[in-house]
């Protein structure tokens, strides 16, 4: 399809014996929201570092929109413009709001020996940004310690939008939050998504992912189970998937159809 | 004013107008003129070098606990170039700079490489330097612990008076010409001029606190210090930063010994004793956090003032000088009290 800004296909990922994806397809396109579903050890965490850099696929090819690509370091990703944003954030709680939006890439005026960071620039767009996201701040010199769990996690987005992102991963964005938190970082997912750049989310929570879901990928035992639209599949059948299937139905089968 | 009161360096400032109101009731009123206010500011400039330094590393998240070490064993490389290879001040003076930026970065390297504390690696160099100091004078003298003839052989080079002595005579006798400063009964000042120490302390706190508010590498210094896992995943060079630091550290203990070795004339293995702890403490009074991630090198300026003001005022009270121990070990305590409050603020952490 044309406006895939990310493709992945068949990609393996092997540690040593141990085969950690044995061929996931996945693709990413602009404006969509597409969920990664899959219970604790599917590979969930192993495929987006992979997707992010952090990780070279053992097999397997990735196209960034239509050119073959092999990421060598997280950094590559994300000049490419794959940002990812992980559970632990990568927020300072002793910093400015400001400050982390602009760690690592603070902006300068002037030259050489007088080059220097550009605190009102900074203190603008940080304020403008995030008010974009629904969120007013009190000052652009708050502390991150201050805002709770869904603002930081916002912070993160707004970071990487900015900074400008086509693909923004999600990495469990709402497994730490409240449920007001949580509507208010998917009302968040649903805000970038219209901004034209393609969401991956990952989650084990099914019922976060259907409420902004496009699509919906379950990955079972380092294997793509399949894709399905918004619409096409219910809660259950999607629990069902993640938590095994066939194999799900045999187990309650041999329990004599109590689980 | 909300904003003021955020500051780290808020505590340090409250010090000082506290400690002078103290003097200003208890001492004898020559505290406050000219002469006295340079008799104080000369211990707290020294010391606030190596505050300055310290409060860098600490924001950095690192510990330098060699710096009272590292000044004795700059002061005795740049005695040995000076007196015992008779090299002249241009050379010797950047010479000291790079060796001491050298102990820097292997007690830096250490750290990055192994992971451990920096607690315990600069703990160890506390030791070995100290013995290396005392070894090596030894060697240069043939048995004595101090190396004299500095003054000797620095004599009427351009440099000496830009590490040593006063600085700017001409204004202060202009001054006295006019009967604008205190002067002796023969019409010269009493005052000759600012203590060298005093305008490098001044312009070193400037610096470092120019690179910490308004430079990208003053994000990165809070950043590391903060969280530095974060901090590289954001794309922040942390090793570069912290082992940067610890040379920068390593040349305020330099600069320190450059300037006490031209101003005594002599070196001596006891230089900078305990003055590690000072500077820590000087720089956590200035509101660093031993957690780093948070603090300020204005804070730390104030900081070595409060000592400076403490150490001298007590000469010109009743006052046993020997409490000024115990003020170290409380003003510590209540800036470690304080901080702690402010930090929790900060981050909303209850």
């Amino acid at each position: 399809m044309a406006n895939e800004i990310v493709n992945m296909e068949n990609i393996e990922k092997h540690f040593g014996n141990v085969i950690a994806l044995a061929g996931v397809s996945f693709n990413v396109r602009s404006g969509e929201c597409h969920c990664l579903l899959g219970d604790n050890g599917a590979g969930k965490s192993t495929f987006i570092k992979t997707m992010a850099g952090v990780h070279q696929p053992t097999r397997g090819r990735m196209f960034i929109e239509g050119t073959e690509t092999v990421f060598d370091s997280p950094r590559e990703a994300m000049n490419a413009g794959i940002a990812t944003v992980y559970q632990d954030l990568a927020m300072i709680p002793l910093m400015s709001v400001t400050r982390n939006f602009f760690m690592g890439r603070e902006p300068a005026k002037g030259k050489g020996v007088f080059k220097r960071y550009d605190t009102k620039f900074a203190a603008e767009t940080a304020m403008k940004e995030m008010r974009k996201m629904g969120i007013n701040l009190r000052e652009p010199d708050q502390a991150v310690g201050t805002l709770s769990g869904g603002e930081r996690q916002t912070v993160a987005i707004a970071r990487a939008v900015y900074f400008g992102a086509k693909v923004l991963i999600l990495d469990e964005p709402t497994s730490a939050l409240g449920v007001r938190q949580t509507a208010n970082v998917l009302k968040t997912v649903d805000g970038v998504r219209k901004q034209g750049i393609g969401v991956v989310l990952i989650t084990h929570n099914v019922r976060h992912a259907l409420a902004v879901g496009d699509r919906f990928t379950v990955l079972n035992r380092g294997k793509t189970l399949g894709t399905a639209n918004r619409g096409e599949i219910t809660l259950e059948e999607l629990q069902d998937l993640m938590a095994g299937g066939q194999e799900m139905a045999s187990l309650a089968d041999s329990l004599g159809g109590t689980v | 004013m909300a904003r003021l009161m955020k500051r780290p360096e808020l505590g340090a400032f409250a010090g000082v107008v506290l400690v002078t109101i103290f003097f200003g009731i208890t001492a004898d009123s020559s505290m406050f003129t000219l002469a006295g206010f340079m008799n104080f500011m000369s211990p707290a400039a020294q010391l606030g070098i190596l505050a300055i330094g310290a409060a860098l590393l600490m924001i950095g998240g690192e510990f330098d606990l060699s710096v009272g070490s590292m000044i004795a064993f700059s002061g005795l490389f740049f005695g040995a170039c000076v007196v015992t290879l008779g090299i002249p001040l241009i050379i010797s003076i950047p010479a000291t700079f790079v060796f001491a930026a050298a102990v820097g970065s292997i007690n830096g390297q250490i750290v990055l490489r192994t992971g451990l504390p920096s607690f315990i690696v600069t703990l160890a160099f506390l030791f070995i330097l100290r013995g290396l100091s005392l070894v090596g004078l030894k060697w240069a003298t043939g048995g004595s612990t101090q190396l004299r003839g500095v003054r000797d052989a620095v004599e009427g080079s351009f440099l000496a008076s830009v590490f040593s002595g006063d600085a700017f005579p001409g204004l202060f006798f202009w001054l006295a010409e006019r009967d604008l400063i205190a002067t002796f009964k023969n019409g010269s000042p009493k005052v000759t001029g600012i203590p060298v120490e005093i305008i490098w302390f001044v312009l070193i706190a400037l610096a470092a606190t120019y690179v910490l508010l308004r430079t990208p590498v003053g994000n990165w210094i809070f950043a590391s210090g903060g969280d530095a896992d974060a901090a590289s995943n954001s794309g922040v060079p942390v090793r570069k930063v912290k082992l940067s630091l610890f040379m920068l550290t390593a040349c305020c203990a330099a600069l320190v010994a450059i300037i006490t070795v031209l101003d005594s004339g002599s070196t001596d293995a006891r230089r900078g004793f305990q003055k590690e702890f000072e500077a820590i403490i000087a720089a956590v009074i200035g509101g660093c956090l031993l957690t780093g991630g948070y603090g300020s090198a204005i804070g730390a300026f104030f900081g070595a003032i409060i000592f400076g003001m403490v150490l001298i005022g007590l000469t010109y009270t009743q006052i046993d000088q020997d409490w000024y121990l115990v003020f170290l070990g409380g003003m510590l305590l209540i800036a470690v009290l304080f901080n702690n409050m402010i930090r929790k603020r900060v981050t909303g952490e209850r």
